[in-house]
């Protein structure tokens, strides 16, 4: 049986990561930025595991598990600020945070 | 010998008086003041009893100044015949006058400050003359014109007080560059500004140098001895206390110029174009301000004419090569001069401030001693023998008779207008009906005290100090025959100077006022000092104002200079204000920022750096 | 076989990555994103990350993107309404999106030109035993610190909480 061409896994990465950079560049939501980076990160975890399949070592997961932890570090405060950040503006608007203007 | 001593005594008078002058109470300013420089002077006299008949100069050298190179300069002091008459002079005059400000300044303010300005040009003054080198005459020539300034602008409350201190200052400031230019040139060809090496070594150096030295040499002589053309700041001058008058422009400052060529005699012998100069110089510059002296109307501006003539006689001595002539009319000066400032400033004190002759007459039964003690001065002035005057000014006259006889001519006739014009100011003011509105009183015998020794120095002072004779080591006299021709005419012109005097103002008071009318153009000129300031001001003072204004403040300063720094700022603020729309506040153009640069980056890494 | 789940479970992954960006609602990219996530995980299987496939699904699927659905309930978010555009992004972004991708397509084809395949069953090292030895031998100074990290990202959260509640 053959198996799947290693750049494949390559591929389907950098779309993923293109595809999450789509979405934080054109949404305005606030909420629908921060998933676009958590489809970034997953796309970098997969590119990770990857090539650890490739190179015959874990390193590469466990780079991948610390990806996750900090993830979900990052998802956890993150949600609490974008909630903060409602309750004082009362909108959930990219385009109108924006007192550090000049 | 401790000949530092001599400066030092009135330094230390300046600084006590200067420090702590304001706590004293007036006895102690006076202690300190008078007393340092009649102390100066005791030394003075101690110092030349010590040395002897003073046919070698003796020299003390304190300290290695300046050490360059091959350059070295030390503050070095010497005396020799020359410096002792200008010692005496200097602190004996000195002294007169301090003890006469006593009286004259009692009711003025800044007391203290006065005297502890006078002390400091007392320490200057005596630098100069004593000085072995250029460098250190330079320091007291300098010195002196700061306390001009100072002392000048002692009212700094009136305008023209400190205008006219300015003035002075500025113009000599003319008169100093050239002196430091014939410095420069004397360091470049001689190696050493001492006098002794210097004058040693005249005699192998090209004659052109010399007679650029000696002129860049006159040139800061005519600044600092008000001779044509920078002679303009002496008549202002007067704005400052008569004893200043006196002391400054009349008896010491303004002869540190002809000293300075006396002491350069080694120089200018060697270059006679520049000796030409100088006596033409003096000889124009002595009759010019005698025509001018001849309408003015403030007495101390009569005498302030009458001393930029008489010093131009002495140049006009130095200018033929009778050096001692010139130093000995300096002496007779310092005496009759000085005495007519301070009478001036007597007359001054007794109608409680009034200057003008025209506000005056018949003084002289109203305040005698003054009259008495003025008119010696007068006919000392007007070259009548015996009296001081006549020795020296006859003794140039002579000369200048042997060199030229139209210099001796021109310098008769100015003769006979010095003595017209004294004895027109005597007249005005001692004669006829008083025609002020003051009440005269003589002055305190603390005033009167210094006046009566300068009249009877003014009377006996020619014969009784024969300085050409003196100063024969220094400036050989060429023995020329006993002609007395010339003598008796110039007695003559003086004489019927103060014939013509009388007749104007004492006989026929009218004639002048008619005179005045028909000449009227010419008077004008006369009493407008021939306009110099005026032309001055148009063609010197403006365009350099003008042209400050114009072109270096707005055209460098505003333009160049601010343009370019505040260009700058403009600058970096332009750039600022495009950057920061990079700060938008928008969190997705951000994100777009950043792709960009890692876009680049990968870009640069991959293609370029070649990822293999 | 191996190809076949690849692509069928690739595909999803694709398909609902591109429905997170172009959703309008933002519970509709919240559960596109979890099918992102599913998907993933059983690609990290077919290339022997056991350990990590597990991870993905109990800490991404079901914890974090559980706290995303939280949030937008508790937020109220509504669909996005159009209004107010960052031209930047726009004109500069969809070029650079492309460019990006195009480099790193390019950049793989010339690493990798079809060499390695990628066998499920190939890989063995992908074990918990694995993962944890390296984790606590090798790794045990960055895995302290993240738990240190963990730690903080608690106090921000709890602190930021608190906030709201005054």
């Amino acid at each position: 049986m053959t198996g799947v061409p290693l750049s494949w896994y390559l591929i389907l990465s950098a779309v993923l990561f293109a595809l999450g950079i789509a979405g934080f560049l054109l949404r305005r939501n606030v909420i629908t930025v921060f998933m676009s980076i958590e489809l970034m990160l997953n796309a970098v975890n997969l590119t990770f595991i990857t090539f650890s399949y490739e190179l015959k070592q874990v390193n590469g997961h466990i780079f991948s598990f610390f990806v996750m932890v900090v993830a979900a570090a990052e998802a956890a405060v993150g949600l609490a600020i974008i909630l903060t950040v409602f309750k004082n503006r009362s909108t959930l608007n990219i385009d109108d945070v924006s007192s550090m203007k000049n | 010998m401790q000949l530092w001593l001599i400066p030092v005594l009135p330094l230390a008078g300046f600084l006590l008086n200067g420090i702590f002058g304001r706590r004293f109470s007036k006895a102690v300013v006076n202690a300190v003041a008078i007393g340092s420089v009649l102390l100066s002077f005791v030394w003075v006299l101690k110092t030349l009893a010590g040395l002897g008949d003073l046919n070698a100069a003796h020299t003390e050298q304190y300290f290695t100044w300046i050490q360059s190179g091959s350059l070295n300069v030390g503050w070095d002091f010497t005396v020799d015949r020359l410096t002792a008459v200008m010692l005496l002079v200097v602190t004996g005059i000195g002294s007169l006058i301090h003890i006469y400000s006593i009286g004259y300044m009692a009711h003025e303010g800044g007391y203290y400050r006065f005297f502890a300005y006078m002390n400091l040009f007392m320490f200057f003054m005596l630098t100069l003359v004593l000085a072995a080198n250029y460098l250190v005459m330079f320091v007291g020539w300098e010195g002196v014109g700061l306390c001009s300034y100072l002392l000048i602008g002692f009212y700094f409350d009136k305008k023209f007080a400190t205008d006219a201190g300015n003035k002075a200052f500025i113009v000599n400031r003319i008169g100093d560059f050239g002196f430091s230019l014939a410095m420069f040139l004397i360091v470049v060809n001689f190696g050493s500004l001492d006098f002794g090496t210097v004058f040693t070594s005249v005699a192998g150096k090209s004659e052109a140098t010399l007679t650029a030295i000696a002129f860049l040499l006159l040139l800061g002589a005519c600044g600092k001895s008000a001779q044509i053309p920078l002679y303009v700041w002496l008549p202002d001058a007067m704005a400052g206390p008569t004893p200043v008058s006196a002391l400054i422009h009349a008896a010491t400052m303004v002869t540190a110029g002809v000293y300075m060529v006396a002491r350069s005699a080694a120089i200018y012998t060697h270059a006679p174009a520049a000796m030409e100069a100088v006596a033409i110089i003096g000889l124009t510059t002595a009759f010019f301000a005698a025509t001018i002296g001849l309408a003015q109307n403030d007495i101390k501006k009569v005498f302030a004419y009458s001393t930029v003539s008489q010093l131009g006689y002495m140049f006009l001595g130095a200018g033929v090569g009778a050096f001692s002539a010139g130093i000995y009319h300096l002496v007779t000066h310092a005496f009759f001069k000085a005495l007519l400032f301070l009478g001036a400033g007597s007359v001054i004190h007794a109608l409680g401030g009034e200057q003008d002759v025209r506000n005056m007459g018949g003084l002289r039964k109203k305040i005698p001693w003054t009259f008495a003690t003025m008119l010696c001065a007068s006919v000392a002035i007007a070259g009548v023998p015996p009296f001081a005057g006549f020795y020296s000014k006859d003794a140039i006259l002579a000369a200048a008779d042997h060199h030229a006889p139209w210099m001796y001519w021109v310098g008769v006739i100015t003769a006979g207008m010095t003595a017209f014009y004294v004895f027109r100011a005597i007249f005005l003011a001692f004669f006829g009906k008083y025609r002020g509105k003051a009440h005269p009183h003589e002055s305190p015998f603390v005033m009167m005290g210094p006046l009566v020794v300068l009249a009877a120095l003014s009377l006996a002072g020619g014969r009784l100090f024969n300085v050409p004779e003196f100063l024969t080591q220094l400036f050989p006299l060429a023995k020329e025959g006993d002609d007395i021709g010339p003598v008796v005419v110039s007695v003559a012109f003086g004489l019927a100077g103060i014939a013509l005097a009388w007749l104007f103002y004492v006989a026929k008071p009218d004639l002048p006022n008619q005179i005045a009318a028909t000449f009227s153009g010419l008077y004008r000129l006369i009493y407008n000092k021939y306009f110099v300031d005026e032309i001055y001001g148009a063609v010197v003072v403006n365009p350099v104002v003008a042209g400050s204004r114009e072109m270096l403040w707005k055209g460098v300063d505003v333009a160049v200079i601010d343009g370019a720094v505040n260009g700058v700022g403009n600058r970096a603020r332009g750039i600022g204000s495009v950057l920061k729309r990079l700060q938008s506040g928008n969190i997705r153009s951000y994100a777009a920022w950043v792709l960009l640069g890692s876009v680049f980056l990968l870009f640069v890494m991959g293609v370029m750096g070649g990822l293999r | 076989m191996d190809v076949i789940l690849f692509l069928i479970f690739a595909a999803i992954a694709v398909v609902c990555g591109f429905n997170v960006v172009v959703q309008s609602h933002p519970i509709s990219s919240a559960i596109s994103l979890i099918g992102v996530m599913g998907s993933l995980a059983v690609l990290y299987l077919l290339l022997g990350a056991e350990f990590l496939a597990a991870a993905q699904v109990i800490v991404y699927a079901g914890a974090i993107m559980v706290l995303f659905v939280f949030v937008i309930m508790l937020l109220n978010a509504g669909a996005e309404i159009r209004h107010g555009r960052s031209l930047l992004a726009q004109v500069l972004g969809i070029p650079l999106l492309f460019t990006f991708l195009g480099l790193m397509l390019y950049f793989v084809q010339h690493m990798f030109p079809g060499a390695a395949e990628v066998r499920f069953g190939a890989f063995k090292h992908g074990t918990a035993l694995d993962v944890g030895r390296a984790l606590f031998t090798q790794y045990l100074l960055p895995f302290e610190v993240v738990s240190v990290l963990i730690l903080i990202a608690i106090l921000g959260a709890v602190v930021l909480a608190q906030k709201e509640m005054e």
